[in-house]
């Protein structure tokens, strides 16, 4: 790991929150937004949990104490439960998409939209 | 009873959430039963938030924390960081808990028969339950990660019922544009909260707000917190979704949801005063507000204008509605560094944005549930293919009639008295503001004349002549609402000393809230 410069992970978090902003404002395919809210997640999950990392330490299990610093335990505890939220809300939008499909026969945001104005 | 009000906080959110999954195997019991648990599970919560209430007027913040041996103990054994799970319920998180107590219970009536010609009704209710569950612990909660989860709880459950009518296409888009618009908004708030995790090493919002030192970080965390919260509330830039979702969502479901975005506003006032507080620029954020806010009042009663889908157009001025919560309330923040000033308008201004939470909060889901009503009988939302309604619902009639009046702000009635409390004191902040907002409220009174109009009056049209009175459990449910605006409009100056005053001196107080938190280290 010492051959990786510690603020690597979160350039690759800002990389991948920024590749999926302009998915999100830019594809028109429902598939292709919800993949670009997944990668959203994930750059946000990467960057949570690369806040807890300290290099060199030993993973946070209190009965198997070890020599030198542990990584931080919460922010783990936090990407676990931002990445079971993830799972619910991408499960739904699949879900969605497909009604939108059934009904529309397009998956198209511009040519499944009903509502304007 | 004393056991009761001390668990309470906990007890709010843990029976709904329960209730929402023992719902699928007593259903198949049969209905009734299930209906029976819905309503008694939300009666026990109104009834368990309005004994908190009265503790809490009387004996201030009331902390609970999970898991330790007293629920006020949140600095176990001298420590200098609260290390467990911590609600912290003050006067302002009561107020919202109180409305979204009633809200809910006279929501959850109304869907006895709103719903009854659907299918799969023991996942509605379940899905509802999970929502008032997530809006409660969205309110209760003392720290900020729990904010997100609570946040994401209800933005799940309030997407899958919105799309909940998927024979509807619409329904279905309006479902997905508010997943969308959520799980992007629940993951730039939980950025935030990673950057202000990264600097203080701690979630509490107590704590941090002791801690704050306003970096650029900091800055940063703020603007993504607003940035979030405010997609969510549906403020003028952001707007687009908020129509769209709200219009196709069953009218019970509109009806809750607009307390969730009540909520969000709530979580956006928690964030400015009681986590940043005096450290915050509180001139420029406050400035930003009260524009944002003026600028949301003005497009969406413009745009209410020339809707003819009659929830769409009550959406629209849903969003008007709330520009006047965040002008009253940006001008106090505004001037929270000016204590003289503070004192002059500052409070009232709050104290009015406020309030009008309260009135909001009752007229609209009152106005979304009459739309509702329509549909219900007439199985259209366009107010040009309505007419004549007047002849055969004239419950709905009454109670439309009491909201629109409460909505425009005429005189007697509850709307008046909060928005003048905003004109008022926005005047002596800047006079502009004060005229802007009085004259979204006539063209809000114009626009609310002609759907009346369109919808009740006139001749008995042929294809509506068999057209009956809505059952009543949606009449019950209507009528709560009602109940509660005609008693605010009777009594506006008790409801403004007793449940809005100790709200705002709770938003405005940010030692006590940090003193809820730090000052706990005594068993």
């Amino acid at each position: 790991m010492e051959h990786i410069p510690l603020n690597f992970p979160f350039l690759a978090a800002a990389l991948l929150v920024g590749i999926s902003l302009y998915i999100l404002i830019f594809k028109k395919n429902l598939i292709k937004l919800i993949m670009g809210i997944a990668m959203l997640a994930a750059g946000v999950n990467l960057f949570l949990v690369s806040l807890g990392f300290r290099a060199g330490g030993a993973a946070p299990i209190y009965t198997n104490v070890t020599e030198g610093p542990m990584v931080m335990p919460v922010p783990q505890a936090l990407t676990l439960t931002s990445i079971v939220i993830n799972v619910a809300v991408l499960a739904l939008m699949l879900t969605m998409a497909i009604h939108i499909y059934r009904h529309t026969g397009s998956l198209d945001s511009e040519k499944s939209r009903k509502m304007k104005g | 009873m004393a056991a009761l009000i001390t668990h309470s906080p906990i007890l709010i959110i843990a029976i709904p959430l329960l209730a929402a999954f023992l719902t699928l195997p007593i259903g198949r019991a049969g209905g009734k039963a299930r209906n029976v648990l819905v309503i008694a599970s939300l009666a026990f919560v109104e009834f368990l938030v309005i004994i908190l209430a009265r503790d809490i007027y009387l004996n201030g913040i009331h902390i609970y924390t999970l898991g330790a041996t007293s629920p006020e103990l949140t600095l176990p054994g001298g420590a200098m960081v609260p290390i467990r799970i911590i609600l912290e319920v003050d006067a302002m998180s009561i107020f919202m808990g109180i409305i979204w107590a009633t809200v809910s219970l006279a929501a959850a009536i109304y869907s006895l028969s709103h719903m009854a010609r659907e299918t799969g009704q023991n996942r509605f209710y379940t899905l509802l339950l999970l929502m008032v569950a997530g809006c409660f612990g969205m309110i209760f909660t003392g720290d900020l990660f729990n904010l997100f989860v609570f946040l994401e709880i209800a933005s799940i459950s309030g997407a899958a019922l919105i799309a909940f009518r998927t024979r509807f296409a619409d329904a279905v888009e309006g479902g997905f544009k508010y997943i969308v618009i959520s799980a992007v908004a629940g993951l730039i708030f939980l950025f935030g909260v990673g950057l202000l995790y990264a600097q203080y090493n701690s979630l509490n919002i107590g704590f941090l707000a002791n801690a704050m030192q306003y970096s650029t970080l900091d800055i940063i965390a703020l603007t993504l917190f607003l940035m979030s919260l405010t997609i969510k509330t549906g403020m003028v830039p952001l707007h687009m979704w908020y129509p769209d979702s709200y219009t196709v969502a069953p009218a019970n479901i509109t009806a809750m949801l607009v307390i969730t975005s009540h909520a969000c506003m709530y979580a956006v006032f928690r964030i400015c005063f009681s986590l940043y507080g005096i450290t915050l620029d509180a001139t420029t954020v406050g400035w930003i507000i009260v524009i944002i806010g003026l600028l949301t009042m003005f497009v969406g009663v413009t745009m209410a204008v020339f809707q003819t889908d009659v929830m769409r157009f009550m959406s629209y001025h849903a969003i008007s509605q709330m520009g006047y919560m965040w002008m009253g309330v940006g001008v106090g923040l505004a001037v929270l560094g000016n204590p003289e000033a503070l004192a002059t308008y500052g409070r009232d201004a709050i104290s009015g944005g406020i309030f009008h939470i309260l009135n909001h909060a009752m007229y609209k889901p009152l106005l979304f549930m009459t739309a509702g009503a329509l549909f219900h009988r007439t199985g259209t939302r366009d107010l040009n293919k309505m007419g004549g309604l007047g002849h055969n619902m004239k419950f709905t009639l009454i109670l439309y009639i009491i909201g629109t009046l409460s909505i425009a702000g005429i005189p007697p009635l509850n709307g008046f008295a909060s928005k003048f409390l905003i004109y008022e004191s926005v005047y002596q902040f800047n006079p502009v503001l004060a005229v802007v907002a009085m004259l979204v409220s006539i063209i809000t009174l114009a626009s609310f004349t002609k759907a009346f109009q369109s919808a009740f009056t006139g001749p008995q049209l042929p294809e509506y002549k068999d057209v009956k009175e809505v059952p009543k459990p949606m009449l019950i449910g209507m009528g709560i609402l009602a109940a509660g605006i005609i008693f605010t409009s009777i009594f506006p100056g008790l409801i403004v000393e007793r449940i809005v005053n100790p709200a705002t001196d709770a938003l405005i107080n940010q030692a006590a809230y940090v003193n809820g938190i730090m000052g706990g280290g005594m068993p």
